[in-house]
């Protein structure tokens, strides 16, 4: 290996490290501006006028906050395992950064383009349950480990009907590429796969309302009832890491749902070149991270039970039965492709 | 990056793939080891996960992205996950459970000869097949992915053993049930349907009561 | 030809797992600079709204959490099936479908059975 070989390998090292802090950095800042973006519309829909004081609209208010909790000591409780404590929310943090490495953009913007994209994200979202496993367990704490069981049985439990919808989906595309995925929704918005798999639409997004422990299954977060659930302990950055981890997880169902069923980049209207599909993407991301702030503002809380029996009873069976259907208009009624 | 990347997939003498190769090995091994010696069992599923992710890339640089997808999903997101609920829930007592370690010590050593004296048997009377060393790898008849390949044969060619499979995981799911349920008879359960089903008729009755007068 | 495994595709992946580790302790480092650590014992015991921790943190172990997990494995591993059949049952075969059809009936059969037994109940 000579010197010229490796200055080639640096630079194109380089290179792929500003392509990640690319997809990273306005990730990190969509982060920020949806926990903003949250408390507005939640504000609004509650006719009150939410953050407004910082900066034109409220607008720098995440960047007060983070500042805030910055500037506040962490502490760790005595009896916690210090280095999981510490540990958890780093990898609930860095997993939902890690997932943006497969999600296509545009047309060829996709950093990784691997051909199990889809297995990729759902490895990831099952990796999830262990950051809320080792924070409840660390902490040392009843609450904490009995709200972070809860919460790991809820993911675990719709984990299975995202996989079942997943399956629809793959049995209409034909492969496990997020762009191929993509490329077979073409066409305007006749295309997309929303319209065969409309019930699994549903399904997909009430699951990831339910992993995301967001409203209305956001009973072991419990703001009112385990005090905070299984961060209960954690303060200053660790939680901070918590709460970015969780909106980031968010704007990584939206775009999943995005990709899945809603076309990714591709525009509505067939044909359509002049707007890039980049802000087509963004748009659909921002449509379903709407709905799911509307759902917060809008539905009371599932009770643990009703939570699980959802789950279980309701929406396994019926992504089956689906899976079933789709499979049976795929052999028999499309033939070979 | 073409060439950077058609460097990383050159035949022999390839750095990354080589160097990740020894990466991973030695970290699985280390942490095959350190499950069974860690002192606190919590230590030691980690170790486990560790070791797990380790196996992943092993079958990553082999070409089969979806047995190592695969690990991570089944293994590491749910058996490791099962393993977790498990020990952090019951507080066993290891300094018990590790008492018995000289006294035992004779007959894990016989075990442990058995196993290395097989061993060496095994590697011994290993011969190589004709034309073998000249093979790179396993050969690869078509040109689709590695799960389309996988797809193509195990529901037709291999559907007794996929079969099986699921036979397997039938009796798992029996076993789970008859082994831990207990069965809460008396618990006062939501029956959804019939509430839903309720209608207004059946459970008001409006009575128009004239001042003065009881019902 | 035959498919050679492009591992090339996954080495960004591996930069961005380096990239995002980097940055996840990096922001939690940054406020252990930042902040002024003072350590105290009403700060450090574990909350139960003012009161003393009464026992211990360790619960009785609950068989639902186990019955779920297991339930978990058993339908990842369906689903883990599912997986190479979605892919390649556009190629047209039937027999493909009908043998995975038996395989998700054996599945059914399991599921109905922990449907009738309870086990799917109130947890």
């Amino acid at each position: 290996m000579d010197s010229s070989v490796l200055l080639n390998l640096g630079m194109q090292l380089g290179w792929l490290i500003l392509l990640v802090l690319m997809i990273v950095v306005p990730l990190l800042i969509t982060v920020a501006y949806v926990t903003y973006a949250e408390r507005k519309v939640l504000a609004l829909v509650q006719l009150r006028m939410g953050p407004n004081l910082v900066g034109p609209f409220g607008l720098l208010q995440p960047f007060a906050d983070g500042l805030k909790l910055i500037a506040k000591e962490t502490i760790i409780p005595t009896g916690a395992n210090r280095a999981l404590f510490v540990a958890a929310p780093i990898l609930l943090f860095f997993l939902s950064l890690v997932s943006w490495a497969v999600i296509p953009f545009d047309v060829g913007l996709v950093l990784a383009d691997i051909n199990v994209g889809v297995l990729y994200l759902f490895a990831l979202s099952s990796l999830g349950v262990y950051g809320i496993i080792i924070a409840g367990w660390a902490s040392n704490s009843k609450y904490s480990f009995l709200g972070s069981l809860r919460s790991a049985a809820q993911m675990v439990s719709y984990e299975v009907s995202i996989g079942l919808v997943i399956i629809t989906v793959l049995l209409l595309a034909g492969s496990m590429n997020l762009s191929t995925i993509i490329i077979g929704q073409a066409g305007g918005i006749t295309g997309w796969y929303i319209w065969p798999l409309l019930p699994m639409f549903f399904i997909f997004f009430i699951s990831g309302l339910a992993e995301t422990n967001r409203c209305p299954f956001d009973l072991p977060e419990g703001e009112s009832e385990l005090v905070g659930g299984f961060n209960t302990e954690y303060s200053s950055m660790t939680f901070a890491l918590f709460f970015l981890g969780e909106y980031a997880n968010m704007i990584l169902m939206s775009a999943m749902t995005a990709v899945l069923f809603l076309g990714g980049w591709h525009s509505p209207i067939p044909g359509d070149d002049v707007i890039p599909g980049l802000v087509w993407f963004a748009a659909k991301i921002a449509f379903c991270l709407f709905v799911f702030i509307w759902v917060r503002a809008t539905m009371p809380r599932f009770r643990y039970d009703q939570l699980m029996r959802l789950g279980w009873k309701i929406f396994l069976p019926f992504s089956l039965l689906y899976v079933v259907g789709v499979a049976a208009y795929v052999t028999f009624f499309r033939g070979a492709l | 990056m073409e060439t950077f990347l058609a460097y990383l997939n050159e035949a022999p003498g390839t750095v990354l793939p080589g160097l990740m190769f020894y990466v991973l090995a030695i970290v699985l091994l280390y942490a095959g080891v350190m499950v069974i010696t860690a002192r606190n069992p919590v230590h030691s599923v980690l170790f486990l996960i560790l070791a797990f992710f380790n196996a992943a890339g092993l079958f990553l640089l082999l070409g089969a992205e979806f047995i190592a997808m695969l690990l991570v999903i089944v293994y590491v997101g749910a058996v490791a996950v099962l393993f977790l609920f498990v020990v952090m829930m019951l507080d066993i007592d290891f300094e018990q459970l590790r008492k018995g370690f000289v006294r035992n010590l004779p007959l894990g050593l016989l075990a442990g000869v058995v196993l290395a004296a097989q061993g060496i048997m095994f590697a011994i009377s290993w011969s190589f097949a004709e034309g073998a060393k000249e093979g790179k790898g396993p050969t690869v008849l078509s040109s689709a992915t590695n799960t389309e390949q996988i797809g193509q044969v195990l529901y037709t060619h291999y559907m007794l053993p996929f079969q099986v499979a699921g036979l397997v995981l039938l009796v798992a799911m029996i076993g789970a049930i008859v082994l831990t349920h207990r069965g809460n008879t008396g618990v006062k359960r939501q029956k959804v349907a019939a509430q839903n089903s309720r209608r207004p008729a059946d459970v008001l009755k409006l009575n128009s009561v004239n001042p003065g007068e009881g019902v | 030809m035959p498919y050679i495994p492009y591992l090339g595709e996954y080495f960004p992946v591996l930069i961005f797992l380096a990239i995002a580790v980097v940055l996840s302790s990096a922001m939690v480092g940054m406020a252990y600079l930042v902040a002024r650590q003072k350590p105290d014992k009403e700060k450090n015991s574990a909350y139960e709204c003012g009161f003393e921790a009464f026992d211990s943190a360790r619960r009785r172990f609950d068989v639902r959490y186990y019955l779920v997990a297991i339930l978990f494995i058993i339908f990842d591993l369906e689903v883990a099936f599912l997986f190479p059949w979605a892919i390649t049952l556009d190629d047209g075969s039937v027999f493909a479908f009908w043998s995975m059809m038996v395989f998700l009936g054996v599945l059914t059969i399991g599921f109905i059975y922990e449907w009738k037994k309870g086990a799917l109940e109130w947890e």
